[in-house]
């Protein structure tokens, strides 16, 4: 219960810790100023009420996902913290023109390994790293995607670490999920706060599925004038499906499983209630494991018999395409500096985290031996499953997972704890510094865009920096002002 | 609209409908049973009224599987409300129902959601000990109940689209296949004896079986006169006013039929005339001299022809050229 009159937190902490909403001397920083000013006399009983009404809306929108490994099979909503997360113009102009470079390459990367692999060639990427790759599709080779774009969707961590010091944590080129909660996010605050949009310019992103519907359209196959596009989904028992079936709403176009399609003479159709109707683009959130039994794993029934053969044919384009994995890669993400100079002759303005590759002994020793200051991950790994926050672990953890290590050591790489940035967030009673980081979506097809927003993740717990909605992450609107 | 999404509302409303139809002949089950009339008779333990929903679901080897040993209330009550093994229990439907509703959410209406899925928790927190304290008729009532609300949700917050018609096609196919099976069992099994018919155990009996169609006071209405077999089968056969006979129930699907069927699938349309026709057309005294039972068995099987054609046309199609493709592999 709240005490009215205990001091009220004010996220001011003396660290190295870079406050979003502070600076050092505890003043807040100039774009955050119109928001103090209406939070300053907003009482705790006030924003325990709106974080009420957040978290009944949600339940009641079935806003849900489903945590995997839970027995009980619940279907849970992921927090929604009440204080959004806000950023300069100048700070999104960063980010935006850095993210959309980082995709250009990573997408010229893609088309060169699948083609010509220059990059090879040119001795930048040992071979190994490519072709001994699962992610990494033979199928792929010497096929060309329409309008040669491989990564429509594409997802870049960033955390912040001071102003304007950003680094990207990974590259989500897959089937990267999320961009619901940063749509419902802001619906929900312009429904809780609808005076603080009046007061402050925060640029609408509403116009995302706009935008991904648009791009999608942009890559059907050539000559078709008027195509049909479907988001395939697993189907309700995956995590995401809630967003399966929100973006298709959202785009106007059908939300379609494995089963519901079939493959004839290599195009692909759906079984309507008119009988078979002919898809032209499919946004698939399915792994390229899973989408046709025929190509891939013959288990999957997830998939549709000769999705591939159709698409190699030229007859359906897939969003993403096959074989993106290779790109978002850990062991990959390290190269991506030498592929913006490679392919597009610039400097990055989104730097890497510095990344120790545990293939390489001399990385794999001093790892071993700063385990508690380190962050190590499997290469391969999502969602904050199969990784060790040194700092965060016990001596026991620690141990175990370097018997894991050393067991496959090219499996992982390590990086530094970052000092993540923090954000004012509404902890119950009072207002606290949480760690963040932020996910925006780079939408490519016509151009290479992204909408002025993203999803931002804070870890709830005290001094955590596992964002992961599966180990304990909440979100937050993100608020990009206009100049 | 994709006929996965039309199969599963289809079937939504099938599994409400057919919840609220074992709900329906529990309550009458258990009335029966508290009459003071016993009826059992060597080699006939299926007049037993508990045998009744078992043998109307066809689920009587399923029950026995089970629950071997002797037929008691309890154990069919059990079986037949909370059992979720058994798929036509209540407990089943619901559920069933529910999950058809979240795959295709985004096909109907947030109030049609946020009721099924009320429904589905409340159910969850009942069970069996909870039911026979608080009393059966009133937990049958409340079935019924909530399933009269979702239709009334369904209705007044609908878009008039394909999937509407597919919603309420699933209704009234279950509807009518459960009215035609009802009938069927009370003409054939129930009776020990010729010489009971006409007999006190014979009017309650039929009571029952119109009060469990919500039909009695229609009947009193429409008759002003003692229960007599042969009007009870034109009430619930051939009058289209009365809303669970198996006309009125052909009313409704000949008219989602007509309206959604195209070119290609007037083989669904014209297999809904013809039975429309049967029973628009058709006499109480054809019934009779054909034998109840003989008439209503035709008409099972037409229905399960007629929801054959509806599945292989609509809800799970198998095309040519798909049936080409697969052979080519």
């Amino acid at each position: 219960m709240i005490n009215p009159a205990a001091k009220r937190d004010d996220g001011v902490r003396p660290s190295t810790v870079y406050n979003e909403m502070y600076d050092e001397a505890g003043a807040v920083h100039p774009h955050y100023a119109a928001y103090a000013e209406w939070l300053a006399d907003k009482p705790p009983e006030y924003l325990l009420q709106k974080q009420r009404e957040a978290d009944i809306l949600y339940a009641r929108l079935g806003i849900t996902f489903a945590v995997y490994g839970d027995e009980t099979g619940v279907e849970r909503s992921i927090p929604f913290d009440i204080i959004p997360r806000i950023l300069r113009p100048d700070a999104w102009k960063i980010i935006y023109d850095g993210t959309c470079q980082r995709v250009r390459a990573l997408n010229a990367f893609l088309k060169d390994i699948y083609h010509d692999q220059e990059i090879l060639r040119a001795g930048l990427i040992p071979e190994q790293h490519i072709f001994a790759n699962r992610l990494y599709r033979p199928e792929m080779r010497g096929f060309d995607v329409p309008g040669d774009v491989y990564i429509h969707i594409a997802g870049i961590d960033i955390v912040k670490t001071g102003q304007d010091a950003f680094f990207v944590l990974e590259d989500n080129l897959r089937t990267p999920s999320g961009v619901s909660y940063m749509l419902e996010n802001r619906k929900m605050m312009m429904r809780l706060f609808p005076e603080l949009f009046s007061r402050m310019a925060v640029a609408p992103i509403d116009h995302y599925t706009d935008v991904l519907l648009d791009n999608l359209r942009a890559v059907a196959p050539p000559g078709v004038t008027n195509p049909t596009v479907a988001v395939l989904t697993p189907g309700p028992y995956n995590s995401a499906y809630f967003e399966h079936a929100f973006l298709a709403q959202q785009m106007g176009v059908e939300l379609v499983e494995g089963q519901d399609l079939f493959v004839a003479q290599d195009a692909v159709f759906m079984r309507t209630t008119s009988g078979p109707q002919r898809v032209d683009v499919i946004y698939r959130r399915i792994d390229d494991d899973f989408l046709d039994p025929l190509a891939f794993r013959p288990d999957s029934v997830l998939g549709v018999a000769g999705l591939f053969s159709a698409y190699r044919a030229g007859n359906v384009t897939l969003a993403n395409a096959i074989g993106t994995g290779i790109a978002d890669d850990k062991s990959i993400y390290t190269y991506v500096p030498d592929m913006i100079a490679f392919y597009l002759g610039e400097k990055p303005m989104l730097a890497n985290v510095p990344t120790y590759r545990l293939s390489k002994p001399e990385d794999l020793k001093y790892v071993l031996d700063h385990l508690h200051e380190l962050v190590v991950k499997e290469v391969q790994g999502s969602g904050g499953y199969g990784m060790l926050v040194g700092p965060a672990a016990t001596r026991d953890e620690r141990a175990a997972f370097r018997e894991r290590v050393l067991g496959n050591p090219a499996n992982y790489i390590a990086q530094p704890t970052l000092a993540l940035s923090t954000c004012p967030t509404f902890c119950g009673s009072a207002i606290a510094p949480r760690h963040v980081d932020l996910r925006p979506y780079v939408l490519s097809g016509k151009t290479v865009t992204l909408v002025p927003g993203g999803l931002t993740r804070v870890a709830l717990r005290e001094g955590s920096l596992v964002v992961n909605s599966s180990q304990g992450g909440g979100t937050k609107d993100t608020w990009v002002l206009e100049d | 609209m994709l006929s996965r999404v039309a199969n599963n509302l289809f079937w939504m409303s099938r599994h409400i409908e057919r919840a609220e139809n074992t709900a329906r002949l529990l309550d009458v089950t258990y009335r029966m049973s508290l009459l003071p009339y016993r009826i059992l008779e060597p080699g006939q333990s299926w007049a037993e009224p508990w045998a009744l929903p078992l043998v109307i679901n066809g689920l009587a080897t399923a029950y026995y599987e089970r629950y071997p040993g002797a037929l008691g209330p309890d154990d069919v009550l059990r079986f037949m409300v909370f059992d979720a093994a058994n798929p036509s229990s209540i407990y089943a439907c619901i559920h069933t129902a529910r999950e058809n509703a979240r795959v295709v959410r985004g096909a109907i209406t947030s109030e049609m959601y946020e009721d099924i899925n009320a429904f589905w928790l409340e159910l969850r927190n009942r069970d069996y000990a909870g039911i026979r304290t608080g009393g059966l008729s009133e937990f049958f009532d409340w079935v019924k109940m909530r399933s009269h609300q979702f239709r009334g949700v369904t209705f007044g917050t609908s878009l008039r689209d394909e999937g509407y018609s597919f919603t309420r096609l699933g209704t009234f196919i279950e509807r009518a296949d459960n009215t035609a099976r009802l009938l069927d069992v009370k003409y054939h099994t129930l009776l020990p004896s010729v010489a009971d018919v006409g007999g006190a155990v014979d009017y309650y009996q039929w009571g029952a079986l119109l009060r469990s169609l919500s039909a009695f006071d229609a009947y009193r209405k429409v008759y002003r006169d003692v229960i007599m077999p042969r009007r009870v089968a034109e009430l619930l056969i051939l009058r289209d006013d009365v809303p669970r006979s198996l006309h009125a129930c052909m009313n409704e699907i000949y008219e989602i039929l007509r309206d959604i069927c195209e070119s290609s699938s007037r083989e669904v349309e014209r297999l809904a005339g013809e039975l429309h026709a049967q029973l628009y057309y058709g006499r109480t005294e054809q019934i009779i001299s054909l034998g109840l039972h003989e008439y209503l068995m035709g008409f099972l099987e037409k229905l399960g022809a007629l929801n054959d054609e509806i599945n292989r046309h609509f809800l799970v199609p198998v095309y040519p050229q798909q049936q080409a493709a697969t052979a080519r592999r």
